[in-house]
C-alpha cells in the first residue's frame, strides 16, 4: 500500500487527485447521457405497455456487449480520445436504467393509475406526476446499478490511453509496479462506494416517504 | 463476418476457451452463494454484513482483480485461474443477493405447512424452499452468466485467452474485422447461454406457468 500513501503520487498532472476527478467526470457525464436516453424510453414503453419485449430483449442484448470491444471498435473508427470512452460506457449504463424504469412504471398499482385518470389527469400528467414518482425506487435501483458498473468499467478506458484511475492499473501493469495497480483497484472500489452513497442520499431526498419499504416484520 | 469463416479453427479455439473461462466460475460461484444466500435470508444481521460486502466486491474493477489475483494466490500472470477466481468472486457477490431474495420470497404459509407436515430442515430446504426459489434464482443466474461471458474478454488485456484476444490483436494491428468477430462471438454465446438457462428454468418449474 506504500504507493497509495506516497505524497509524490498525490500531486501534478498524473497525480491521484486528477485521476480521481477524471474518473468521476467520465462516470457522471456517462450517467447523465444514459439517463436522458434510457428513462424516457423505459417510461414511455412502461406507460403504453407496448413493445415491452423490445425493451427487455434490447437490454439483454446490450448487457452482453463486451465494453472492451466497443471501446476498441470506436477507437479504430473515430480515433483516440474521450469520445470512444463515452460511447462504450453509455452503452453499458443504458440497459439497467432502462430496465429499472420500465419495470418501475409497469409495477405501479393499476388502481392508482386508474384513480389518476378518474380525477381528470391527462396522459402526460398520469406519467409525470403519478407513474414516474411511484416508480422512483426501482428507477434508482437501476440507476445505482448502472453507476456501480460505470465506475468499475471506466477503468478500462485507460487501455486506449484515456485518463481516469485505470491509468494506475495499466501503468502499474506495464511497469510491473504492483503497488500502483493495487492503489488503482482500491481507489476505484472506494469511489464506487462513495458514488453509491451519494445516490442513496439523493434517493432519500427525492423519493416520497410514502414509498419507503415497509418492514414485513416477524421471523421465519 | 468473413474473418470468422476464413479463420474457423482459431475462432472455435477461442470460443472453447471463452466458454470454459465463463461457465466454470458461474458453477463454482453459484454453489458457494447458496449457503451464504440461505444465511442472509434467515438473519437480518447476516444480510446487513453480506449485502454491503457483496456490493463492494462487485465494485472492484475486473481488470484490477485479474492483475491482483496472481500476486494474492501466488501463480503466474498467464494462468487461467486468474480469470476464474475473479469471475467466481463476482458470481458469488451477485448470487448471494438473488438466492437470499428468492428464499425470502417463498410464502410463509407454504413453509408453515411443510413444517407442520414434519419436514426436517434439510429436506424442507431441498424439496420445498429451494425449488420454490428457483425462478428468482435462475433470473440471477442468467444475469451472472451473461455478465461473466462479457467480462472474460477483460482477461485478454493482460494476455489471457478467449474472444478478448481477438480484441487486443485487432486493436494492435488495426484490424476491425477481428474485433467485430470477437464481439459477435461474445454476444451470440451470451444469448445462447441465456436462452438455455431460460429453458432449463421453465422445465424445472412447470408450476410457475400453471393457471395463467
Amino acid at each position: 500500500m506504500g504507493w497509495l500513501f506516497d505524497p509524490a503520487n498525490w500531486s501534478g498532472s498524473t497525480g491521484i487527485p486528477l485521476r480521481l476527478l477524471e474518473h468521476l467526470g467520465y462516470t457522471l457525464l456517462t450517467l447523465v447521457i444514459a439517463a436522458l436516453i434510457a428513462i424516457p424510453l423505459g417510461a414511455f414503453v412502461g406507460h403504453t405497455g407496448k413493445g415491452g419485449f423490445v425493451i427487455v430483449g434490447l437490454s439483454n442484448a446490450l448487457r452482453a456487449l463486451p465494453t472492451t470491444a466497443v471501446l476498441i471498435l470506436v477507437v479504430l473508427w473515430a480515433g483516440l480520445g474521450d469520445f470512444p470512452v463515452y460511447v462504450a460506457l453509455v452503452l453499458l449504463a443504458i440497459p439497467p436504467i432502462m430496465a429499472g424504469t420500465y419495470a418501475g412504471v409497469r409495477a405501479v398499482d393499476p388502481v392508482t393509475v386508474d384513480a389518476a385518470r378518474g380525477v381528470g389527469m391527462r396522459e402526460s400528467g398520469v406519467l409525470l406526476q403519478v407513474e414516474i414518482p411511484n416508480a422512483l425506487p426501482l428507477i434508482y435501483g437501476g440507476f445505482r446499478g448502472a453507476a456501480l458498473q460505470v465506475v468499475a468499467t471506466a477503468t478500462i478506458a485507460a487501455y486506449t490511453g484515456a485518463g481516469g484511475l485505470g491509468r494506475l492499473v495499466f501503468d502499474g501493469l506495464a511497469l510491473q509496479d504492483f503497488g500502483q495497480m493495487l492503489a488503482g483497484a482500491v481507489l476505484v472500489a472506494l469511489l464506487a462506494v462513495l458514488v453509491d452513497l451519494g445516490f442513496a442520499g439523493l434517493q432519500k431526498l427525492t423519493v416520497s416517504p410514502g414509498l419507503r419499504p415497509v418492514g414485513t416484520g416477524g421471523k421465519r | 463476418m468473413t474473418w470468422i469463416f476464413e479463420n474457423w479453427e482459431r475462432f472455435w479455439e477461442v470460443t472453447g476457451v471463452h466458454l470454459r473461462l465463463s461457465v466454470v466460475p458461474v458453477l463454482i460461484g453459484f454453489l458457494l452463494a447458496i449457503p451464504f444466500g440461505w444465511w442472509a435470508s434467515r438473519s437480518q444481521r447476516a444480510r446487513a454484513v453480506l449485502f454491503p460486502f457483496a456490493n463492494v466486491l462487485f465494485t472492484i474493477p475486473s481488470i484490477a482483480l485479474i492483475v491482483i489475483t496472481p500476486v494474492l494466490i501466488g501463480v503466474k500472470i498467464l494462468d487461467e485461474i486468474n480469470v476464474i477466481v475473479p469471475l467466481t468472486v463476482y458470481t458469488v457477490a451477485l448470487m448471494i443477493r438473488s438466492v437470499a431474495d428468492a428464499l425470502s420470497a417463498v410464502p410463509g404459509n407454504v413453509i408453515a405447512a411443510a413444517n407442520a407436515m414434519g419436514f426436517r430442515p434439510l429436506r424442507r430446504f431441498l424439496t420445498v424452499d429451494f425449488p420454490l426459489a428457483l425462478p428468482v434464482t435462475i433470473a440471477g443466474l442468467r444475469v451472472a452468466t451473461v455478465s461473466n461471458i462479457s467480462m472474460v474478454s477483460v482477461g485478454a488485456l493482460v494476455g489471457l485467452g478467449g474472444y478478448g484476444q481477438l480484441f487486443t490483436e485487432g486493436y494492435q494491428t488495426d484490424h476491425t474485422e477481428k474485433v467485430l468477430a470477437g464481439l459477435i462471438g461474445t454476444v451470440v454465446l451470451a444469448v445462447l447461454a441465456d436462452g438455455l438457462l431460460l429453458l432449463i428454468g421453465r422445465l424445472l418449474t412447470p408450476w410457475a406457468r400453471a393457471g395463467r
